[in-house]
C-alpha cells in the first residue's frame, strides 16, 4: 500500500484544525475541569452520608480527596506524556469514576446495621477496592501511554494482538464451567480469590487487528459488485474475514453465553469496517447477519435447546419480565422497579433503597444509580458518556493517520455501545446481558481495560491536535519502539504513514 | 474517513437518544406503577420503617407482634403464639397481600385509620412518629389454648377439623381453632424467595391447612340440626313441649312414598312411643324425620334455619361490606324435586335430620347453640374488641348487637332442657361433654359424607350457671368415622371447661 492509496483529507477542512495556528495545549482548562469534578464529587459523598448515616461524618472528604490526588497525578503525567490531549476526556471520565466509587461507598454505608454506619471505615469495603483499582488502571494508562509514545506503532503489533485478542476471548469458553462461569456467563477466568474477564482486553486487542487490518484491505472490500435498491454490495469472496468475525460473535453468544460481549464484538468490528470502506452496505449486512443470528439462536433455543437455551431465555425474560418475576425475571423486575421508584428527580443521594437491585454494584449499578439521582442524574451521566464518545471520535476526525483514524473511531464507538448494551439492558430496551457499565461497575477487570482505553484515546487526541512541527519525528518513535529487535522498521512499509 | 466517523457519531447519538426516551418511558410514564408494584420492596420497606401494631387476646397476651431488625425492613412481624391463632390473625408478608384481622385492620395496625386521624394531626406538632394501634381480641388464652390442644389430641387421630367458641350473652368469640393449621411466622419472614415457597407449599398442601374450617367451610350437620328441627317443631305448635309424647319407631317412610326410609343410628333406641326429649337425648331419626314431614314442612324448617343465620354470611364487624376472611353461609338446600320445585317429602325428611343438602359451620352451630342458652337471643359474632391507639387510650369498642329472636324465650328453655338431657341423661349422646359444677346441654351429630369418607363428628352445646348462660361451643371432626360425635362432646366439654376455670366459675 502506498501513500497515494489513502485518500487524504482536506486541509482546509476547518473541522480539523490542521491548518489552524499553533494550538494550546489546554491543559490549565483540564486542571479546572477536574477541579470541578472534585468539588461534585464532595458534595455527592456529603449529600450521600448525610442521606444514609442522618449526619455527616468527619471523614466523608477521604476518600474524594484521595481520588483527587489520583487525578491530579493523571493530568500531571498527561502535561508531560501527551500534552496536546483532549482536555474534556479526562475530567469526564473521572466524573463518572468518581461517581461510581461515590456510589458504592454509599452501597457500603447501606449495608452496615444503622448503629455502625456512621464508624464505617473510609479505606475498606467496595468503594475503597474501586478507588485502588482506579489507582491501578491509571497508572496502567499513563505507563501504556509512556509506552506507546505513537499509537501507529501498536499496528506493528497488530496480527500478534488479534491474535491475543482471540485467545483472550475464547479461553473462558474453553475452560471448564467451575474455571469461568459466573452467574451463568462464561466470561471469567476464576483465580482463588480474584477473577478477570479477559474480554475487556480482549476488546482493545481486536481493535488494534480490526484497524490495521481494514486499513490494508479497504480498498478490496469497498469493491462493489452489486448494486441492490441503490446499495452497493460487496463480492462474495470478500466477505470471509466478517463470516469469520460473525461466527466468532455467535461462538461468543452460544459458549459464554453473553449476548453483550458478542454484540460488543460484532458491533466494533462492523463498524470500523464502515468508517474504513464507506460502504453502508457493511452495516446493513452486519445488523442483518447479527439480527438473524440471534433470531436464529432464539428459535434454536426454543426448539433445540442445549447451548441456545440460555439466549431464548433471556429474550423470554426481556419481551414479560413481570411473567416469572421471583425467578428469572427477578434481576430486570427489581432493576425496574428501582428506576421508577426514581422517576424524575429520585430520592437524592444515599436516601434510596438500591439494594433491593440484585447485582447493583456491578451490572445494575445503572439502576442503582437512578433511583437516587433519578432521570436527571441518569441524563446527566448519559450526556457524559456522549461527550466522551464524541471527543473520540473527534480525535478521530483529528488525527491524520488512517490506522489512527479506525482506532480511535472503534474505541470511541465500542465505549457507546457497551454502554448501549448495559443501560439498554437493565431499562428493558433490549435484552439483558452481562455487561459492565464503564467506569461505574465494581470490578477491576473493566476499570482497567476501560482506563487502558481512555490512555489510547488521550494518546491519539494528543497526536491529532499535536501541531505538526512539534510532532516528534515518526522515525524516532518507531525506531525506539522496535529498538530491541534489529533492524529499524521501514516506514514506507507501515500502512499507517501520515498524509500531509 | 472523516464522513463515516461523523455518521458513526451520529449513530452514538441515536444510541443514546433511544436509552434516553427509554429511561423517560421507565422514569416517568410508569414510574408510578413501578413505585407502588407489589414486588417493589421499597414500598413495605416505608410500612415497616415503624412497628405495627400489636394483637392482643382477652388475657393482654401478645398473639401478633412486631420485632425491630436493623435491616432495612425495620421491624418483622411475629406470631408468638405460632400455629394456634394462624387462622383468625391471618398474616402480613412482606410480598403478599394481607389476611385474616391483618388484613381487616391493616389501617389500624399500621396507623393510617380515620380513628388515628386526631393522632396524627398531634403528631405534627409533637414531632412523635405516628405508631401503630394495638387490636385486642375477644379470644381467651385459656380457652384458644384448650381448643387447640384437645383438638389436635384427639382420640379419633383425626388430622382435621374446627372448635368455635362463643360468649353467648354477647356473641364474642372465645376460642377459634381449625385444623391442621400452620406458622404464619414462615410467610412474614423478609427473606422473599423463602415466603413464597413456603407460601407455595402450604398453598399446595392436600390438606389445605390455610383452610379456616371454623368459618370458611360447610360441611352436613347431622343430628345436631334436630335443635333447629324441634325449634321450629315447638314454634309452629306451641302445645308441644319436651314432655309430649311423639311418634318414633325403627324406620320412618313418608306418606305416599314407597322405596325410602328413613332409620335410627341403632336398633331399639326409638320406641314407637317417645318424649320429645328423649327423642332427642337419643337422637332418634324417625321422630325428627316425622316431624319435619307431617308437622313443620319445608318451609317452616327452612324459615327457622333461615332464623338462626342459615343463607346469610356471618358478619364479625359492623362494616356490611368487610369480614376478615372469606365467611361461608350455612345453607338448607331447597328440599325440592323434580322440575317443577314441589316439595319432596324424602328430602325434607332427610334434611330434618341434618342431612341431604343441609350444610353448616361450625361457627353457625356454636351460633345455635348460643342462642339457645341466651334465652332465644342470638348475637353476632365479633373477634375484635378493641382498637387501642399507641398510647393505650381506646380508639374503638365493639359493642355486642342483637342480631334476632329465631325462637321464643319458651322455646328456648324447652330446647335447653332436651339438651341438658342429652348431656345429663345416662342414655343420652353427649354424655362425654359433662362438666362437674356447671350445666352442661348440647347435641351430638354424625354426618355422613359421601359412601368412602368417614363419617364426621360434631358436637353443639353451652354451659349455663344458674340460669346464666357461660359459653357456647361447636366442635367439628372431620371424617372422623364411628364415635366422632362422643369425642366432639369430650373435645366441648374440656374446652367449655377450659374456659369457666379461667373466668373462676365453679
Amino acid at each position: 500500500m502506498t501513500a497515494t492509496a489513502i485518500p487524504s483529507p482536506s486541509p482546509t477542512n476547518p473541522g480539523d484544525g490542521a491548518g489552524a495556528p499553533r494550538p494550546r495545549t489546554r491543559r490549565n482548562v483540564e486542571l479546572g475541569l477536574l477541579l470541578f469534578v472534585a468539588a461534585i464529587l464532595l458534595v455527592y459523598a456529603a449529600v450521600v452520608e448525610g442521606n444514609a448515616i442522618g449526619e455527616v461524618t468527619p471523614d466523608f472528604w477521604v476518600q474524594v480527596a484521595i481520588l483527587a490526588v489520583i487525578f491530579g497525578a493523571a493530568h500531571v503525567a498527561i502535561r508531560f506524556v501527551a500534552p496536546y490531549a483532549d482536555p474534556v476526556i479526562l475530567p469526564a471520565v473521572a466524573l463518572i469514576n468518581g461517581i461510581g466509587i461515590g456510589f458504592l461507598r454509599r452501597l457500603d454505608i447501606g449495608r452496615a446495621k444503622a448503629p455502625l454506619r456512621a464508624d464505617l471505615s473510609v479505606f475498606g469495603g467496595d468503594g475503597f477496592r474501586q478507588l485502588g483499582w482506579t489507582a491501578a488502571a491509571i497508572v496502567g494508562a499513563v505507563i501504556l501511554m509512556l509506552i506507546v509514545r505513537d499509537h501507529r506503532s501498536l499496528s506493528r503489533y497488530a496480527y500478534t494482538l488479534g491474535l491475543a485478542g482471540i485467545v483472550l476471548v475464547l479461553i473462558p469458553a474453553v475452560l471448564p464451567a467451575r474455571f469461568s462461569s459466573i452467574n451463568g456467563a462464561k466470561l471469567w477466568i476464576k483465580f482463588p480469590g480474584f477473577s478477570i474477564q479477559p474480554g475487556e482486553f480482549a476488546k482493545i486487542c481486536l481493535l488494534v487487528f480490526f484497524a490495521y487490518y481494514l486499513v490494508r484491505k479497504r480498498e478490496v472490500l469497498s469493491r462493489a459488485s452489486k448494486r441492490i435498491l441503490g446499495i452497493d454490495f460487496p463480492r462474495g469472496r470478500d466477505l470471509g474475514p466478517v463470516v469469520l468475525v460473525w461466527l466468532l460473535s455467535l461462538m461468543v453468544l452460544i459458549f459464554e453465553k453473553d449476548l453483550g460481549t458478542s454484540l460488543m464484538y460484532f458491533g466494533m468490528f462492523v463498524v470500523t469496517l464502515y468508517i474504513a470502506t464507506v460502504r453502508v452496505s457493511w452495516l446493513i449486512l452486519g445488523l442483518g447477519f447479527f439480527i438473524g443470528g440471534a433470531f436464529l439462536a432464539y428459535f434454536l433455543g426454543k426448539t433445540v435447546g442445549g447451548p441456545f437455551l440460555n439466549f431464548s431465555e433471556r429474550a423470554t425474560t426481556w419481551l414479560d419480565p413481570f411473567a416469572d418475576a421471583d425467578n428469572k425475571g427477578y434481576q430486570l423486575v427489581q432493576s425496574l422497579l428501582g428506576l421508577g421508584t426514581g422517576g424524575l428527580t429520585g430520592t437524592g443521594p444515599g436516601a434510596g433503597q438500591p439494594l433491593n437491585v440484585p447485582e447493583v454494584r456491578t451490572d445494575f449499578i445503572f439502576s442503582g444509580l437512578g433511583e437516587e439521582i433519578g432521570l436527571f442524574g441518569l441524563t446527566a451521566l448519559l450526556v457524559i458518556y456522549l461527550l466522551l464518545v464524541e471527543r473520540g471520535l473527534r480525535a478521530a476526525i483529528n488525527v491524520r493517520d488512517s490506522f489512527g483514524k479506525l482506532f480511535a473511531g472503534g474505541l470511541a464507538f465500542t465505549l457507546g455501545l457497551q454502554v448501549f448494551v448495559i443501560v439498554g439492558g437493565i431499562s428493558q430496551l433490549i435484552p439483558l446481558t452481562g455487561q459492565t457499565t464503564p467506569f461505574l461497575s465494581a470490578g477491576g477487570s473493566s476499570l482497567v481495560a476501560n482506563w487502558l482505553l481512555i490512555g489510547l484515546l488521550l494518546r491519539i487526541s494528543d497526536a491529532s491536535r499535536r501541531p505538526a512541527g512539534g510532532a516528534p519525528s515518526i522515525g524516532l518513535g518507531g525506531a525506539s519502539s522496535g529498538g530491541g529487535g534489529g533492524a529499524p522498521v521501514q516506514i514506507q512499509e507501515l500502512p499507517t504513514e501520515v498524509v500531509r | 474517513m472523516n464522513p463515516p466517523l461523523r455518521r458513526v457519531g451520529v449513530v452514538a447519538l441515536v444510541l443514546f437518544a433511544m436509552l434516553f426516551v427509554n429511561l423517560n418511558y421507565r422514569q416517568v410514564v410508569k414510574a408510578d406503577d413501578y413505585r407502588t408494584n407489589a414486588r417493589n420492596g421499597r414500598v413495605q420497606a416505608s410500612e415497616y420503617e415503624r412497628a405495627r401494631g400489636k394483637i392482643i387476646n382477652a388475657q393482654g397476651i401478645a398473639v401478633a407482634d412486631s420485632q425491630e431488625t436493623g435491616d432495612t425492613l425495620k421491624f418483622l412481624r411475629t406470631y408468638p403464639a405460632k400455629d394456634k391463632y394462624a387462622h383468625v390473625l391471618g398474616f402480613k408478608p412482606v410480598n403478599l397481600g394481607a389476611t385474616g384481622l391483618e388484613k381487616l385492620n391493616n389501617d389500624f395496625l399500621i396507623g393510617t385509620s380515620d380513628k388515628q386521624a386526631a393522632d396524627r394531626i398531634a403528631g405534627l406538632f409533637t414531632g412523635k412518629d405516628p405508631a401503630g394501634g394495638n387490636v385486642l381480641l375477644t379470644l381467651s388464652q385459656a380457652t384458644q389454648e384448650a381448643a387447640y390442644t384437645q383438638l389436635g389430641n384427639n382420640k379419633k387421630g383425626v388430622k382435621s377439623g374446627a372448635v368455635v367458641a362463643l360468649d353467648p350473652s354477647t356473641g364474642a368469640v372465645l376460642a377459634e381453632v381449625s385444623l391442621p393449621s400452620y406458622d404464619p411466622n414462615l410467610l412474614t419472614v423478609h427473606d422473599g424467595k423463602s415466603a413464597s415457597a413456603a407460601y407455595s407449599k402450604l398453598d399446595g398442601d392436600p390438606a389445605k391447612p390455610m383452610l379456616n374450617r371454623a368459618v370458611q367451610e360447610i360441611y352436613p350437620p347431622g343430628s345436631t340440626f334436630k335443635v333447629i328441627t324441634s325449634a321450629a317443631a315447638m314454634t309452629a305448635d306451641s302445645s308441644l313441649t319436651p314432655d309430649s309424647t311423639v311418634q318414633g319407631g325403627e324406620f320412618y317412610t313418608p306418606p305416599q312414598v314407597s322405596d325410602f326410609r328413613i332409620k335410627n343410628a341403632h336398633e331399639g333406641i326409638c320406641p314407637d312411643q317417645i318424649t320429645l326429649k328423649q327423642a332427642l337425648t337419643v337422637s332418634c331419626n324417625t321422630v325428627f324425620a316425622r316431624m319435619g314431614v307431617e308437622r313443620i314442612g319445608a318451609e317452616k324448617l327452612k324459615a327457622m334455619a333461615q332464623a338462626f343465620g342459615f343463607e346469610t354470611q356471618p358478619r364479625f364487624i359492623e362494616d356490611q361490606e368487610k369480614n376478615y376472611c372469606n365467611v361461608a353461609a350455612s345453607h338448607t338446600g331447597p328440599m325440592t324435586a323434580g322440575a317443577d320445585n314441589r316439595v319432596d317429602p324424602p328430602a325434607v325428611a332427610q334434611s330434618s335430620i341434618g342431612q341431604r343438602e343441609v350444610k353448616m359451620s361450625p361457627l353457625q352451630g356454636a351460633m345455635i347453640a348460643a342462642t339457645v342458652a341466651n334465652g332465644g337471643r342470638e348475637m353476632r359474632p365479633y373477634i375484635v374488641d378493641r382498637l387501642q391507639n399507641a398510647d393505650l387510650s381506646n380508639a374503638d369498642r365493639t359493642d355486642p348487637k342483637e342480631l334476632g329472636r329465631p325462637i321464643s324465650g319458651e322455646v328456648a328453655t324447652a330446647l335447653q332442657q332436651m339438651m341438658f338431657s342429652v348431656v345429663t341423661s345416662r342414655d343420652g349422646t353427649g354424655r362425654s361433654a359433662n362438666i362437674a359444677g356447671l350445666q352442661v346441654g348440647g347435641k351430638t351429630g354424625t354426618a355422613e359424607d359421601g359412601d368412602d369418607a368417614g363419617d364426621h363428628g360434631w358436637f353443639i352445646g353451652f354451659a349455663m350457671k344458674d340460669g346464666k348462660p357461660i359459653v357456647s361451643v361447636a366442635v367439628f371432626l372431620e371424617n372422623a368415622g364411628k364415635g366422632g360425635s362422643a369425642e366432639a362432646a369430650r373435645i366441648a366439654g374440656l374446652v367449655m371447661k377450659a374456659y369457666a376455670d379461667e373466668k373462676g366459675i365453679k
